[in-house]
C-alpha cells in the first residue's frame, strides 16, 4: 500500500515541476519517454517476467492508434474512451495471438509476432478508411480544462498511464501470477509438470501486456495530429520496447522504467542534436553490448555491487 | 478483369522463378534455424548486406555483380564463423540461448541495417549490367533474364550444398549435429568446429542471395524486413531442416505470392507470406513437406 | 521502501535539469531579435532527397542574394530548417520546435504533399502564413486562409493535373476508347488520379484497369503485365521518382506497347533522373514545369539557373523542377515582407492574396484558397532521346511542349511502343 501511495505521490511532483517549466515543446519530447516507460514495462511483463520475446511491440502500439483513428472517423473525439478501446482492440489481438502461438516453443511465438506486425500493416495500408498508405491527418483540440495546452494534458494523460503500467507490473511480479511466470521462464517443462497451467498464465501475460501498448497507442492522433503505417509500425517502437528492459533490466518492474528513462532522454537528445538514425544505431549497440556483458541489465548491475 | 491465360502463366512462371530465389534466401536459414538451432533472425539482414557489399564492390571495380558476390562469398564465410564464435560464447554456453540470443540477432540485425543506411544513404541502390533489360520470351511467356540468374544461382549453391552434405564426412557430420551433438563427441569430433563451419556456410548462402536479390530488383537497407516473414514462413514450411523441403515450400510460396500481386495488386503481397506464416504455426508447425 | 524513493527521485531530479537544460538552450536564439528567422522543414534524406535538397539550394542561392543586397526590410535573414527525411510523420515535431523553441518569424513547407498536410493542424493553430512546395490541392479540406501555394496546378488542381494529357490524346487518330490507371497509394498520387477519373467522364473513354501499389512496391513486373493485358489505348501513372523507375523499367522488360503512355509520374523532371532512364523514356508524354523550350522564356530563370548548375553536386544537375519553384517561394516572401514593411502574419497573407507577383516562372497571381489563380502545367513529350548524356536535356528539341497551346513546341508521336 505504502508503494502505490508512494509512486502516485512521485508522478504528481514530476507532473508539477513540468507544469512549472511551462515549455510546451518539453511536455512534446517528454510525452515520448513516459510513452517508452509504458511500452518497456508492459513488454517486460510477457518478455521479462515469463521469457516470450515479442518482436511485433509496434503492431499492438498501433493497433491502439488505429483503433483511435476508427473512433474519431467516427466522430467520437473523446481521449479517454479512445485509451479504452486501444486497450481492449490491443488485449483482444494479444489473446488471440497467444492462443494460436503459445503452444508452440519460445521461437516459434517470436516470429509470430514479428510476422503479426507485418500482416496488421499490410491490412491497415490497404484500408482505404483509416487511411491507407496516404494517412489521415488529425486536427488537435486547440484547448482543454485545466491545463495550459493540449499538449500537456496528453502528457498528464501518459504519466497516468505508466503510473498505471508500473503499479500492474509489480503487482503482477509479487503476485501468484508472478510466481508462474517466472516457474515458466525458468523450466517451462518442470513448470508444466508440477501443474501450473501455463498456457493460461501466458495468455493472461499477453493480453495484458498487450493491452497496455495498445492504451499507449491511442494518444497518438492527438500527439502527432498524421498518422500512416509506417511509422505508426515503426521499428523503432520494437527495438526500443525490447532494449529498455534488456538494459534496464529484466527481473522487476524497476528496470524497464530505468531503461525508458535513459535511453529515451538520450535518443530524444541525440535526434535533437545529432541525427535520428545514429541515435537508432546506439540504441541497437546498446541493446547488444548489454545482452553480451550485462545480461541482468543496470539493475543486475547494481544489485551485484550492492552485495559485494 | 478479363481472364488471361497468358497473364495466368506468365505470373505462375513468374512465380516459380521468384521461389527460385526465395529458396537461395532460405538456404542459409535452414542450416542456422533447422539444423544448429539458432534463431536467426538477423538472416534477411546479412542477405541485404551481401547484397550491398556486391554493390560496392561492383561500384569500385566495375566488376559484373555476379563476379563480385563470388568474390565475397569466402569473406561471409568467415564472419559467418567469427560470429557464432560470439553467439556460442555468450549465448548458447550460458544456456541463456532463448531470450537473450533472440534478443542479440535482433540487436545484430538493427546495427547492420542502421550502419548500411549511414553509409550508403537510405536510398534503393541498384546495379545496371548489360543484360538486365533483357527478356528470353518463350511464346507468351517471359523469361527475364533478371530472374533467370538468381534461380539459377539458387540451382548451383545450394545443389552444391546438399551434395557437399550428403558426400563428404564433414558434411554429413554438419547434418548430424544438429540431430545428437553426443554421438559426433564419441566419433572425436569437436562439435563446435563443426557448428562455426556450418554457420559459416549459412552466411555464405546468404551473401550469394544477396548478390542474387541485388540483380533482382533496387535493394534499400532495410529491405530485409519484406524477407524476414518469408524466410522464416519458407523454412518452417518446409520442415525446418530439409533442404529439399525449402526449395518446394518456396517454389509454392512464389507462385502464390506472385498470382496474389497480379491479380490482387502488390499491396497485399506480404499479407500472403505471413498469414501462410501465422497458419503454418496454428496448423501444422511441423510443415508441409517434413520428411 | 527506500530504494524506491532514492531511485524515483533520481529520475525526477533528471527530468528536471532535462527540463532546465532544454528552457536555458532555447530561448537565447530569440532574444537577439535581429535576423529574420525563416522557419521550415526539408527532406534532406529519404526518398525525395534529391528534391529537397534541390529545393535548399535554391533557397540558400536566394538568402546569399538577399543578404548582399542588405537583407530584408533593413534585417539579415537565416534559414532554419531541419531534415524531415521525407517521412511526414516527423513534420509536425519540426514545426513545433520552429514555432515555439526557435521562433521562426515565417514559416514555409517542406518538399511535396506528404510534408504539408501534416504541418497544417499546426499552422492553422500558430496562424501562421503557410508557403508550400509543391503540395497538391492542399487546401480543398482545410480551407486555410492564409494557404498559399507554389504549384502550377491551379484552382481546379485534380482536374487540371490530367487536363492536358487527355486533351492531346484526344487529338490522335484513331481516337483512343480505353485507360489504365496506376498510382502509388499516397496523398498526391491519389488524388491526381481520382481528378483524372473525373475527367474521364467528358472524353469517352473506358476504364479498363485501376490499380494502387504501396510505397514499399519495387517489383513492378505484375503490374505492367496486367496492365499489358488489358489492353489500354492509354496508360496513366502517378508516381514518385523511386516508383517512376521501376515502372519505366518494368515497361521497358514487358515490352509495353499502347497509343499514349506516361502521365503524372513525378521524377522524369529531375535531371539526374533523366539520365538515368535515358533512351527508355522515349516517347513518353509526362506532366512537367519547366523545359528549355524556345517558347519559355521567364525573366531571371536562365540566371538562376546558371547559378544552381555549378552548386548542384549530387544533386538535379540540370535543377529545372523544384528548385525554380523554391526559388519562386522565397522572391514573393521578399515582394511582400517589403511592400508590407514588417512581419505582421495577417497584413501579409492579405497582401499576398490581393496582388500579383514577378518570378522566375513568369507573374504569380493567388485565387482565395491560395492556389494559383491561372494554371500553367505542361504536357512534355520526350522525343530523340540518345544515349544518357546530360547535354541534350539542356537544349531544345529532346523534351516538346505539347500543351498548353501557347507554350506548344513540338508534335505528339504515336504510338507509343517500348523496345524490349
Amino acid at each position: 500500500m505504502r508503494f502505490y501511495l508512494g509512486a502516485v505521490g512521485v508522478t504528481a511532483l514530476v507532473f508539477l515541476a513540468f507544469h512549472l517549466a511551462g515549455i510546451e515543446y518539453l511536455w512534446f519530447t517528454a510525452y515520448v519517454v513516459v510513452q517508452y516507460v509504458v511500452l518497456a514495462t508492459a513488454w517486460n511483463i510477457l518478455g521479462g517476467y515469463a521469457g516470450y520475446v515479442n518482436f511485433g511491440s509496434a503492431a499492438f502500439f498501433a493497433v491502439g492508434t488505429y483503433a483511435a483513428v476508427a473512433l474519431h472517423k467516427m466522430g467520437i473525439g473523446n481521449l479517454w474512451l479512445m485509451m479504452a478501446a486501444g486497450g481492449v482492440t490491443a488485449g483482444l489481438l494479444g489473446l488471440a495471438m497467444g492462443y494460436l502461438t503459445l503452444r508452440l516453443r519460445g521461437a516459434y511465438f517470436s516470429i509470430a509476432t514479428l510476422s503479426l506486425a507485418v500482416l496488421l500493416q499490410t491490412i491497415i495500408t490497404n484500408w482505404s478508411y483509416l487511411g491507407g498508405s496516404r494517412g489521415v491527418y488529425v486536427i488537435r483540440p486547440s484547448e482543454v480544462a485545466v491545463f495550459t495546452s493540449f499538449v500537456e494534458y496528453l502528457f498528464a494523460v501518459m504519466l497516468l498511464l505508466a503510473l498505471a503500467a508500473i503499479c500492474i507490473a509489480r503487482y503482477i511480479e509479487k503476485s501468484r501470477l508472478g510466481y508462474g511466470l517466472a516457474a515458466i521462464r525458468d523450466d517451462e517443462l518442470a513448470a508444466e509438470a508440477s501443474g501450473v497451467p501455463t498456457l493460461r498464465l501466458k495468455l493472461i501475460a499477453t493480453t495484458v501486456s498487450g493491452g497496455l501498448m495498445g492504451m499507449a497507442g491511442a494518444p497518438m492522433p492527438y500527439y502527432s495530429t498524421f498518422i500512416e503505417p509506417a511509422s505508426a509500425f515503426g521499428l523503432n517502437y520494437a527495438v526500443n520496447a525490447m532494449a529498455m528492459p534488456l538494459v534496464g533490466g529484466l527481473k522487476t518492474w524497476v528496470g524497464p522504467l530505468v531503461g525508458a528513462l535513459m535511453m529515451g532522454t538520450a535518443q530524444q537528445i541525440a535526434t535533437v542534436t545529432i541525427s535520428s538514425a545514429v541515435n537508432l544505431l546506439l540504441v541497437g549497440l546498446l541493446l547488444i553490448g548489454f545482452l553480451m556483458l550485462a545480461p541482468q541489465g543496470i539493475v543486475g548491475l547494481i544489485k551485484g555491487r550492492a552485495k559485494r | 478483369m478479363v481472364f488471361d491465360p497468358g497473364l495466368l502463366l506468365n505470373a505462375i512462371v513468374s512465380g516459380l522463378l521468384l521461389g527460385g530465389f526465395y529458396a537461395l534466401a532460405t538456404s542459409g536459414l535452414t542450416i542456422a534455424f533447422g539444423m544448429l538451432d539458432v534463431v536467426n533472425i538477423a538472416h534477411p539482414t546479412f542477405i541485404v548486406l551481401g547484397a550491398f557489399a556486391t554493390f560496392a564492390l561492383n561500384q569500385a571495380t566495375g566488376l559484373d555483380p555476379i563476379l563480385c558476390c563470388l568474390i565475397l562469398l569466402p569473406v561471409f564465410f568467415l564472419l559467418g564463423r567469427g560470429f557464432y564464435d560470439v553467439y556460442y560464447r555468450f549465448f548458447e554456453r550460458r544456456g541463456d540461448a532463448a531470450i537473450q540470443g533472440l534478443a542479440f540477432f535482433f540487436g545484430v540485425m538493427f546495427v547492420v541495417e542502421v550502419s548500411l543506411s549511414l553509409i550508403f544513404g537510405p536510398n534503393h541502390q541498384h546495379v545496371e549490367t548489360p543484360y538486365a533489360w533483357t527478356n528470353l520470351g518463350i511464346g507468351p511467356v517471359d523469361l527475364p533474364v533478371r530472374m533467370l540468374i538468381p534461380c539459377a544461382m539458387a540451382a548451383v549453391g545450394i545443389g552444391a550444398v546438399t551434395l557437399f552434405f550428403r558426400t563428404t564426412f564433414i558434411g554429413r557430420a554438419v547434418a548430424a549435429v544438429g540431430q545428437d551433438e553426443g554421438a559426433l563427441r564419441l566419433v572425436a569430433i569437436d562439435p563446435l568446429k563443426i557448428k562455426r563451419l556450418a554457420f559459416g556456410l549459412s552466411l555464405l548462402l546468404a551473401a550469394l542471395a544477396g548478390g542474387a536479390l541485388l540483380v533482382v530488383q533496387p535493394v534499400d537497407p532495410w529491405a530485409g524486413h519484406t524477407f524476414i516473414g518469408r524466410v522464416f514462413a519458407i523454412c518452417i514450411l518446409g520442415g525446418l531442416a530439409s533442404m529439399r523441403g525449402s526449395w518446394m515450400a518456396a517454389l509454392l510460396f512464389g507462385v502464390i505470392e506472385n498470382v496474389t500481386a497480379t491479380y490482387l495488386g502488390p499491396s497485399w503481397s506480404p499479407a500472403v507470406a505471413f498469414g501462410l506464416l501465422l497458419l503454418t504455426l496454428a496448423v501444422r508447425p511441423q510443415g508441409l513437406f517434413a520428411r | 521502501m527506500m530504494k524506491f524513493t532514492r531511485r524515483s527521485l533520481l529520475a525526477t531530479g533528471s527530468a528536471m535539469v532535462l527540463a532546465a537544460g532544454l528552457g536555458l538552450s532555447a530561448p537565447a536564439l530569440a532574444q537577439s531579435g535581429e535576423p529574420i528567422k525563416i522557419g521550415f522543414s526539408m527532406a534532406l534524406t529519404g526518398g525525395l532527397a534529391s528534391n529537397g535538397k534541390a529545393a535548399l539550394a535554391a533557397m540558400q542561392i536566394w538568402e546569399e542574394e538577399i543578404n548582399g543586397r542588405g537583407g530584408l526590410i533593413g534585417r539579415p535573414v537565416k534559414l532554419v530548417y531541419y531534415d524531415d527525411q521525407s517521412n511526414g510523420a516527423t513534420v509536425p515535431g519540426i514545426v513545433t520546435k520552429l514555432i515555439d523553441v526557435d521562433k521562426v518569424d515565417l514559416l514555409l513547407s517542406g518538399y511535396s504533399t506528404a510534408a504539408i498536410a501534416p504541418a497544417m493542424p499546426i499552422v492553422i493553430q500558430k496562424k501562421m502564413v503557410f508557403l508550400t512546395l509543391l503540395g497538391f490541392n492542399m487546401n480543398s479540406e482545410f480551407k486555410y486562409d492564409r494557404y498559399f501555394s507554389m504549384i502550377p496546378a491551379g484552382s481546379d488542381a485534380n482536374r487540371d493535373f490530367s487536363k492536358g494529357f487527355l486533351e492531346v490524346a484526344a487529338t490522335m487518330d484513331p481516337k483512343p476508347k480505353s485507360i489504365a490507371v496506376v498510382n502509388l497509394d499516397a496523398e498526391f498520387p491519389k488524388r491526381a488520379s481520382d481528378g483524372l477519373k473525373d475527367n474521364l467522364k467528358k472524353y469517352d473513354l473506358k476504364v479498363v484497369y485501376d490499380q494502387s501499389y504501396p510505397p514499399t512496391t519495387v517489383d513492378f513486373l505484375p503490374i505492367i503485365r496486367a496492365v499489358a493485358a488489358a489492353k489500354p489505348d492509354l496508360v496513366y501513372f502517378v508516381s514518385y521518382p523511386v516508383d517512376s523507375a521501376g515502372l519505366i523499367r518494368a515497361i521497358r522488360e514487358v515490352g509495353l506497347k499502347a497509343m499514349m503512355v506516361g502521365g503524372g509520374m513525378v521524377g522524369p523532371q529531375i535531371g539526374s533522373f533523366k539520365t538515368m532512364m535515358g533512351p527508355a523514356m522515349n516517347n513518353m508524354v509526362i506532366w512537367d514545369t519547366y523545359v528549355p523550350e524556345k517558347t519559355l522564356n521567364f525573366p531571371g530563370i536562365q540566371e538562376l539557373l546558371a547559378k544552381y548548375q555549378p552548386r548542384s553536386q549530387g544533386l538535379d544537375p540540370l535543377g529545372f523542377y523544384v528548385p525554380p519553384l523554391a526559388y519562386a517561394n522565397m522572391q514573393i516572401l521578399e515582394q511582400a515582407v517589403t511592400k508590407v514593411g514588417k512581419i505582421d502574419q495577417g497584413a501579409l497573407a492579405e497582401y499576398m492574396h490581393a496582388n500579383t507577383f514577378s518570378t522566375v516562372l513568369g507573374d504569380v497571381k493567388f485565387d482565395k484558397m491560395g492556389e494559383w489563380s491561372q494554371e500553367r502545367l505542361l504536357l512534355v513529350q520526350y522525343q530523340n532521346i540518345n544515349g544518357n548524356g546530360l547535354e541534350q536535356f539542356k537544349q531544345p528539341g529532346t523534351q516538346a511542349i505539347l500543351y498548353p497551346p501557347q507554350y506548344k513546341s513540338g508534335n505528339l508521336v504515336y504510338p507509343f511502343e517500348a523496345k524490349r
